[in-house]
């Protein structure tokens, strides 16, 4: 009897700590966002070139995973309601400077022989995880003009590379040459920054009110810009649309 | 060759004062000669624990090895060794081994030591070019194992290097950037320094021999050092521009071996005009000689060594020199079987293949000798003549997979499979260290005036002989199974069953590393504790037993010694004792003529 | 001591020997039409290494064992004929042999190197890069197209750096990522290299050629059994050599047909 009164005060008292904690965390997450937000969606005109099957047979591990869904390029990646994915968006006038990098780091992971995500942005100095998550041996080789080059082999099981970027650069392309077919993009950015998703849906976070320059840059399209104006405590609104060629 | 006056005069030379005059900047051979040899040590130990960090990552690739990360944090983090840097390893582990271990030590090391004293000589003929020789080959060492701790590493191109992968730069992946222009440099800094020292042989072979030394007269150790120091002259003549014009690819811009239209990494590289199979021709006319400048001063120094422990001299002398002058004229004729697929005129495969098999003929005559002078010797069992014999059996080993590769038929199955892996490593390779490790113990008691303790240099030739073979035969069925080399995993599928054989190598490669330090040992507890060695404690023949050990400064102490016989006066009934010294003036009543 | 060694270089001898007359490791089944005759000289040439071996270790090994040791009493013995003999021998047998090896040799290499390809061989153009190899067909109109190097462009899977639109001849070549070819079908191989050395091997079918960057070489072959087989690289090219690798697939004419079609349709 005297044990499971001591275990249920311990069960509560347990409780009420991971309680607090969560509050705490939830309550950072909260702060960080407390800035404005630009939201917005980036539509293509006009159908998206014919994206050439990716023959993986080199790598039967690969090809294995991709069984039932054949891999294609994804220079551009448009969504049913033409909604184009895989667009950086980011401020590119009107930045006071003070913006800060987020410590949280983004990663991007090699997996069935592809770049997950394709297109990877984040701020200058924050940190990128590349992880293999894959049974082969990759080597990530970007191919900056404004950072170093480098190229290192990843094996199976190998931890995944920290990574920084010292420059604003977009975007660097990088490629494995074990597995040619392999392409992603790092867009390297100063301040808040947004990926469209595959409805082409983005969104920038923390953004201090003011008047800006959004770029979109999209691998294949190249960059459109437009101004927008975040007024405090309401989200701006900005879409962009690109013509296929 | 000496006045016949001054043969009896004496004219000691005293040592300069001051340790840098004395062992630094020495300009005795005796010391230049030792120098190599602890160069080539050095070299050898580094070479040697690169090959065990390859073969530990080829079987565990997820073994981290301890200490390692600490070299280099890009080429294996946290110890486990990335592929690129296994192929950096290998690099280093061929360059070291092929020039700063294969050619240093028979060649330059012995050589320098002991050339000089067999011909009656009191040194080199240009005893500063000798010393120039020696430390500029060492700035090439040095420069070499910079590239260990430049940004992208040592280079990976492989110690043949070939262009244009050597040549393109940085964009052709890591360890193409600063560690391969290193790799140029350093090859061509140690050039530099074989051409001088097989000048300052050729030289003193021709110039310096005592009243009564005729080349017939000249031992075979001293013979085999010229003859290599010929090769010597002509191959680093090649490379030494072939490394400056891939300096010039690599750093001016220009384009020898880099033809127009490669795009690497998506990139048109500019250059333009250029023939990657110019390097090839250019490396492997290099190349192939070398061989011979690892290999023929272990037959000379084999030959040496075996005919004193059969007290007897070999059944011909002059034949042996003859083989030996054909393989080295040889040598020149047969470096295109390394370029068998490379894209050459396959009507040039041809031409190659025919002096490639003819080779074995004056290989077959010496091996025969060797053996066939074995039938009714005495043969005396000592460390150093049973690293002779383990030589022969060795070199016939290494030697009979060449009878494959000299085919280009089969080349086409054989070429870049561990089967050739394992032909060099035995012929060249093992070959050329037993004839070290026979020249070290028969010659150690002359250079440092103790004798090696027997006990401890007999296990390690019985550890060293099974555990060698143990390491290279195995090579060759890998090859037979089609076990591509220089792979630092084996993914393909039909490698996968051949992961125990390579297991089995590991272990005897570690293992055998492992007994090397009793040699180690050996050498340098004798070298202070060892018994002191008396003059001439193997009851040799040749000059430099006629002096007290170690010698003196100036050689024979000021006196120019007459030579009065061939070189091996062994067996010899009705003498004092079985054998006659060189300089000795005692009358043969039955002279050995055994041309 | 010396018995010892004697003893231990003919176990050493015999035991190397062992795998080969077991064929533990053996090169793996021919399925090639040239292939006998490099098997042949390969057995012909295993036969006339290995007696040259074996002799030579075991007759070391008798006189190390018969002469080593002080025999105070006995007179140092030469070999009956001396130096002579053993020049003799080694020209009659080991010039011989090693003729014999080069004259017949030369049928196998003959085969692969001195014949042109046949006028109905199949013609596939084979690219090495760093670290992958990539094939191309000519299509219906049996002609490849030109490559432009300076439109290479992985990301976009132009491998070869064809110019489709404005080159008719490219138009309907077929690019793959492994190479298919009929069975009993001569293939004639165009072999370009895009960066650096690599070379071509394929164990099964008795075929090693290296790419030579600036120079297309060509090979030809006939494929007489269906599977699948592994084409590696054999020369260093880089980081990734050890994972440069493609598959061959031998097929019969029907299946290679849809294949084609199906890698058409992928283009």
């Amino acid at each position: 009897m005297k044990t499971e009164y001591k275990y249920r005060v311990l069960a509560l008292f347990s409780a009420l700590v991971l309680f607090s904690i969560a509050i705490l965390i939830s309550g950072r997450t909260v702060d960080a966002a407390s800035g404005g937000s630009i939201t917005g969606k980036v539509k293509l005109n006009g159908t998206a070139p014919h994206q050439r099957g990716i023959d993986m047979s080199k790598e039967p591990t690969c090809a294995a995973i991709h069984k039932d869904k054949p891999v294609t390029m994804e220079n551009v990646v448009a969504g049913a309601d033409g909604g184009l994915a895989d667009v950086v968006v980011y401020i590119s006038q009107g930045l006071s400077g003070n913006e800060g990098a987020s410590s949280e780091p983004v990663s991007i992971t090699q997996k069935g022989c592809q770049y997950i995500p394709h297109v990877v942005a984040l701020d200058v100095g924050q940190h990128m995880k590349v992880i293999n998550a894959d049974q082969t041996s990759h080597n990530i080789h970007p191919q900056p003009k404004n950072n170093p080059e480098w190229n290192k082999s990843q094996p199976p099981g190998a931890p995944p590379f920290d990574v920084t970027w010292a420059n604003e650069e977009i975007a660097v392309p990088v490629k494995c040459n074990i597995h040619p077919w392999m392409h992603g993009y790092v867009a390297v950015v100063k301040g808040p920054f947004g990926v469209s998703d595959e409805s082409g849906s983005f969104k920038l976070q923390g953004v201090a009110p003011g008047s800006y320059t959004l770029t979109a840059w999209q691998e294949t399209y190249g960059t459109q810009t437009q101004k927008v104006t975040v007024a405090a405590g309401k989200p701006a609104t900005a879409d962009f649309t690109f013509t296929a060629k | 060759m000496h006045d016949m006056s001054h043969a009896t005069e004496h004219h000691a030379h005293t040592p300069p004062q001051g340790f840098i005059r004395n062992y630094v900047f020495s300009l005795d051979h005796k010391v230049i000669g030792k120098q190599y040899y602890g160069l080539g040590l050095v070299a050898v130990i580094t070479g040697m624990v690169l090959s065990w960090i390859m073969r530990i990552h080829l079987v565990w690739p997820n073994f981290a090895i301890p200490g390692l990360g600490l070299l280099s944090k890009a080429g294996a983090p946290g110890g486990i060794v990335t592929p690129e840097y296994y192929l950096q390893l290998m690099t280093m582990h061929g360059t070291l081994m092929v020039f700063f271990v294969l050619t240093n030590v028979p060649f330059a090391g012995f050589g320098n030591y002991f050339l000089p004293i067999q011909i009656g000589a009191e040194d080199m003929a240009f005893p500063r070019f000798n010393m120039m020789s020696f430390w500029t080959t060492f700035v090439a060492f040095l420069v070499l194992i910079a590239a260990f701790f430049v940004g992208d590493g040592p280079p990976l191109a492989g110690w043949t290097s070939y262009a244009p992968l050597s040549a393109v730069g940085g964009a052709a992946g890591p360890g193409e950037a600063t560690g391969q222009t290193l790799w140029a440099i350093s090859i061509a800094i140690f050039c530099i320094g074989q051409l001088l020292g097989s000048l300052n042989f050729i030289s003193t072979t021709l110039d310096l021999r005592t009243k009564g030394m005729t080349l017939w007269r000249m031992p075979l150790s001293t013979w085999s050092w010229f003859i290599t120091s010929c090769i010597g002259l002509t191959a680093f003549a090649v490379l030494l521009p072939a490394c400056i014009l891939l300096i010039l690819d690599r750093t001016a811009g220009t384009s020898f071996f880099i033809p127009s239209g490669l795009v690497i990494n998506d990139k048109l590289q500019p250059h333009s005009g250029g023939s990657t199979l110019l390097w090839q021709h250019l490396f492997w006319f290099f190349g192939h000689p070398e061989v011979y400048i690892a290999i023929v001063p272990a037959m000379g120094i084999v030959s040496h060594i075996l005919i004193n422990s059969m007290r007897r001299p070999m059944l011909s002398h002059r034949v042996i020199i003859y083989s030996l002058l054909a393989i080295g004229f040889l040598s020149y004729m047969v470096y295109g079987h390394h370029m068998f697929v490379s894209g050459m005129n396959p009507f040039s495969s041809l031409a190659f293949s025919f002096p490639t098999l003819l080779i074995t003929i004056p290989s077959t005559v010496l091996v025969l000798i060797w053996i066939g002078s074995l039938y009714g010797s005495k043969l005396r069992i000592t460390t150093a003549s049973l690293f002779a014999l383990g030589f022969i059996s060795m070199f016939v080993s290494g030697g009979v997979s060449g009878f494959f590769l000299a085919q280009p038929s089969l080349d086409i199955y054989l070429h870049a499979t561990y089967f050739v892996v394992g032909h060099f490593h035995m012929v060249m390779g093992v070959a050329a260290i037993f004839g070290m490790f026979a020249g070290t113990y028969f010659w150690f008691p002359k250079m440092f005036g103790r004798m090696m303790n027997e006990t401890l240099g007999r296990v390690h030739f019985w550890l060293t002989f099974v555990g060698t073979y143990c390491i290279f035969m195995p090579f060759h069925y890998l090859g037979l199974a089609a076990n591509v080399r220089r792979y630092s995993a084996f993914v393909d599928d039909y490698l996968q069953p051949l992961l125990g054989v390579h297991k089995f190598i590991t272990i005897a490669a570690l293992f055998t590393g492992a007994v090397q330090l009793i040699f180690l040992y050996n050498l340098i507890h004798s070298r202070f504790r060892g018994a002191l060695a008396p003059a001439n404690p193997w009851e040799a023949t040749s000059l430099e037993w006629t002096m007290p050990s170690p010698p003196p400064f100036d050689n024979f102490g000021g006196r120019h010694p007459v030579v009065y016989h061939d070189p091996y006066q062994y067996g010899i009934e009705g003498a004092t004792n079985d054998y006659v010294m060189q300089d000795s003036p005692e009358e043969i009543k039955s002279v050995r003529d055994e041309r | 001591m010396a018995k010892f060694l004697a003893v231990t270089i003919v176990i050493i001898a015999i035991a190397s020997a062992v795998p080969i007359l077991r064929h533990t490791w053996a090169p793996p089944q021919d399925i090639s039409t040239h292939g006998p005759l490099i098997d042949e000289q390969m057995s012909d040439t295993m036969a006339e290494a290995g007696i040259s071996f074996l002799a030579a270790q075991i007759i070391l090994a008798i006189f190390i064992w018969m002469f080593a040791g002080a025999r105070p009493e006995g007179k140092i013995k030469t070999f009956p004929g001396g130096a002579k003999a053993m020049v003799i021998a080694s020209l009659l047998l080991v010039g011989t042999e090693v003729l014999a090896l080069g004259i017949f040799g030369q049928r196998a290499w003959a085969s692969v190197y001195f014949t042109p390809p046949g006028p109905n061989a199949m013609p596939v153009q084979v690219q090495a890069g760093q670290f992958a190899f990539y094939f191309r067909y000519p299509g219906a109109d049996g002609k490849f197209g030109p490559l432009h190097p300076e439109q290479i462009n992985e990301g976009n899977q132009n491998f070869f750096g064809l110019d489709t639109a404005n080159d008719p001849d490219s138009k309907d070549d077929i690019v793959t990522a492994e190479l298919a070819i009929p069975v009993n079908r001569e293939i004639h191989l165009l072999m370009h290299s895009k960066d650096v050395g690599h070379s071509f091997y394929v164990p099964e079918l008795r075929v090693q050629q290296d790419f030579v960057p600036g120079l297309d070489v060509s090979l030809h072959f006939t494929a007489t059994k269906v599977g699948k087989y592994e084409i590696v690289c054999t020369q260093l090219c880089g980081l990734g050599h050890y994972n440069m690798k493609a598959y061959l697939e031998v097929m019969s004419p029907d299946d290679f047909n849809s294949w084609l079609k199906q890698q058409a349709a992928l283009q």
